[in-house]
């Protein structure tokens, strides 16, 4: 059951000069959601965090916070809010604890007690002392996470924060996020490039294109709708085959969406077989092959988001 | 609240190198010249006192301390401009500069109380840059040559007793405060519509030398604008040495100086509180 809604656009709309970068956008965030807004890089998601964050005015349309209108009253809007807006910049010739003193003075104060507390929550307690500029760009990332959650916000507006990380830094920018949903009850706006990166921490998710909304719902919900492909490895491949041609062609193919013209489409590769299937499906495909004798390696959802987002937008190549 | 945000405001500016850049070139620059005139020792003022030694008998001595102190501001009247909009015009631009709008203004705290405490930084920066000017020049000026009384030239030459000096130089400095209160709020103007610190500083000093071009080059067609100019009353700081102070022309220099330096710090206000900020 969706919670209390704490983010909710109206007509967003945002012109630079002759060209909309946003229009019409509605999105709607629930308490507890981990929401992820995707787009690729100019889809027009750093132009809406900045207007959910005041940074820029809106054209057209407006934002609610918890409520509270962005433009009449905000400051009761952005009370429960923090966010970091692309890379997050600071005083380098000051030291964390300080930049963050700085930060909690324009959020009504911050204990020195609460400012290592964060510090400590995303690892750099130890470096608390340290000029900003002698850290590293993921040091820098995970500052700018311990900024966003400096006054205990109810909200969290992540604008790309894995950007520029390792593959280790990514993973941990991960679990600190779903730590923060899970754990201590955060509703987290994420937008980001990184198609993965959403399926794997949101529940819910808006994408973008062209600075217009494409898809809005639940993450299972909207995969579940459309096709995905998947890798199929397994002994002996000669069967594998067998079943894809028919007897799970029969058994799946009532159950495919209209698009997908009644049928299974497969291709077989180096002993492998992608099939493009309904995701939901994918364990009725399991099942058949065990049945029918064939040894599963493996069933490899394959960039089912990526997919997804691709036959949305209707782009094509590298998506990140 | 405000207090806190001036606070964090003035901690910024002060903890950042560039600040006392001007500082210590008014510390060189005082150093220098001061010393540099007390080798001389005072050839250059005999030589204009030599024709006044004629027809009056001068008793003590007038190279003294007070002399230079007040020739140092005036040497470094044009140049003081440019250390305060080094500082004033980094207030925004350098915030656009660094990202850190980002940080500062996606905060719980309206634009408006965030630009008073930047204004407010910038009022004490200021202050305590032209006071240091007139502490620093005065002190070391007085330890080098001493005190005594004051010669000033305008028009004729006038001698000031000593114990009637130092108001004099307060006052002064209250008046070179409020002329430069008028450049630091026009560098903060630039300063709220461009990204990068740089700019401010150069459009400052232009609109400086093309004011002081049209106040100051003997053109009668720019005579009905000149009152209206801010740099026709820049250096009346000097008024304050005059026997009688001609206080009108004085208030008048206050009003217009005070004109400019709310109309640029109420429009850089306008322009920052609706910026979009794309940086």
């Amino acid at each position: 059951m969706a919670g209390a809604t704490v983010l909710r656009t109206h007509n967003l709309s945002k012109r630079f000069k002759n060209r909309w970068a946003v229009r019409d956008l509605n999105l709607e965030v629930h308490a507890g959601d981990v929401f992820g807004f995707l787009g690729q890089n100019g889809a027009g998601k750093s132009t809406t965090i900045r207007m959910l964050l005041s940074l820029i005015r809106p054209t057209e349309g407006g934002v609610e916070l918890f409520g509270h209108s962005l433009h009449r009253e905000r400051t009761l809007a952005l009370t429960s809010v923090g966010g970091i807006v692309e890379k997050p910049d600071f005083y380098l010739y000051l030291n964390a604890y300080r930049n963050l003193s700085i930060v909690g003075a324009l959020n009504g104060g911050a204990s020195r007690k609460r400012i290592l507390e964060v510090l400590d929550l995303v690892g750099l307690g130890q470096r608390a002392f340290d000029k900003v500029k002698t850290y590293s760009h993921g040091m820098k990332q995970r500052l700018g996470i311990a900024q966003a959650l400096l006054s205990d916000p109810k909200l969290v507006i992540l604008d790309e924060p894995t950007s520029g990380l390792d593959p280790q830094g990514m993973r941990e920018v991960r679990e600190l996020i779903i730590h923060l949903s899970r754990d201590k009850g955060k509703t987290i706006f994420l937008s980001s490039h990184l198609l993965h990166e959403i399926e794997q921490v949101a529940n819910r998710m808006a994408i973008i294109n062209k600075g217009e909304l494409v898809v809005q719902g639940e993450v299972t919900k909207l995969l579940d709708e459309r096709e995905t492909f998947v890798i199929v490895q397994g002994e002996p491949k000669r069967l594998i085959g067998e079943v894809l041609r028919s007897k799970a062609l029969n058994l799946l193919a009532p159950q495919l969406p209209a698009g997908s013209k009644g049928r299974l489409q497969f291709t077989e590769k180096d002993g492998s077989f992608q099939i493009s299937m309904p995701f939901s499906e994918i364990p009725r495909l399991n099942k058949e092959l065990v049945r029918r004798g064939v040894r599963v390696h493996s069933l490899i959802p394959r960039r089912s988001l990526e997919e997804y987002f691709l036959s949305l937008t209707g782009q094509h190549g590298e998506v990140g | 609240m405000i207090l806190r945000l001036v606070y964090y405001e003035a901690l910024k500016t002060f903890l950042k190198k560039r600040t006392y850049l001007g500082f210590l070139i008014v510390i060189v620059v005082i150093l220098v010249v001061e010393y540099a005139m007390k080798l001389e020792g005072g050839r250059f003022l005999s030589r204009t006192l030599r024709s006044l030694e004629q027809d009056f008998i001068v008793v003590g001595n007038l190279f003294n301390g007070w002399f230079i102190a007040r020739e140092i501001m005036y040497s470094l009247w044009f140049h003081i401009p440019l250390l305060i909009a080094f500082v004033a015009g980094d207030q925004l631009a350098g915030e656009a500069t660094g990202g850190t709008y980002r940080l500062i203004l996606t905060r719980p705290v309206s634009r408006t109380r965030i630009f008073l405490s930047k204004w407010i930084t910038t009022v004490i920066y200021t202050t305590s840059f032209v006071f240091f000017l007139g502490f620093f020049s005065i002190s070391f000026a007085i330890i080098l040559l001493g005190g005594g009384d004051m010669i000033v030239f305008d028009r004729g030459i006038l001698i000031l007793p000593e114990a009637d000096v130092a108001w004099r130089f307060f006052a002064a400095y209250i008046f070179a405060t409020w002329s430069m209160l008028t450049m630091a709020n026009m560098a903060l103007l630039f300063s709220s519509f461009v990204e990068n610190a740089i700019g401010p500083i150069i459009a400052t000093m232009g609109v400086l030398i093309i004011f002081n071009i049209v106040t100051f080059l003997p053109l009668e067609v720019f005579a009905p604008i000149r009152p209206f100019l801010f740099t026709s009353y820049l250096n009346h700081w000097q008024k304050m040495f005059l026997d009688p102070i001609p206080w009108n022309e004085v208030l008048r220099g206050f009003a217009v100086l005070g004109s400019y330096t709310l109309a640029c710090g109420t429009a850089a206000w306008f322009i920052f509180d609706r910026k979009d900020i794309l940086s």
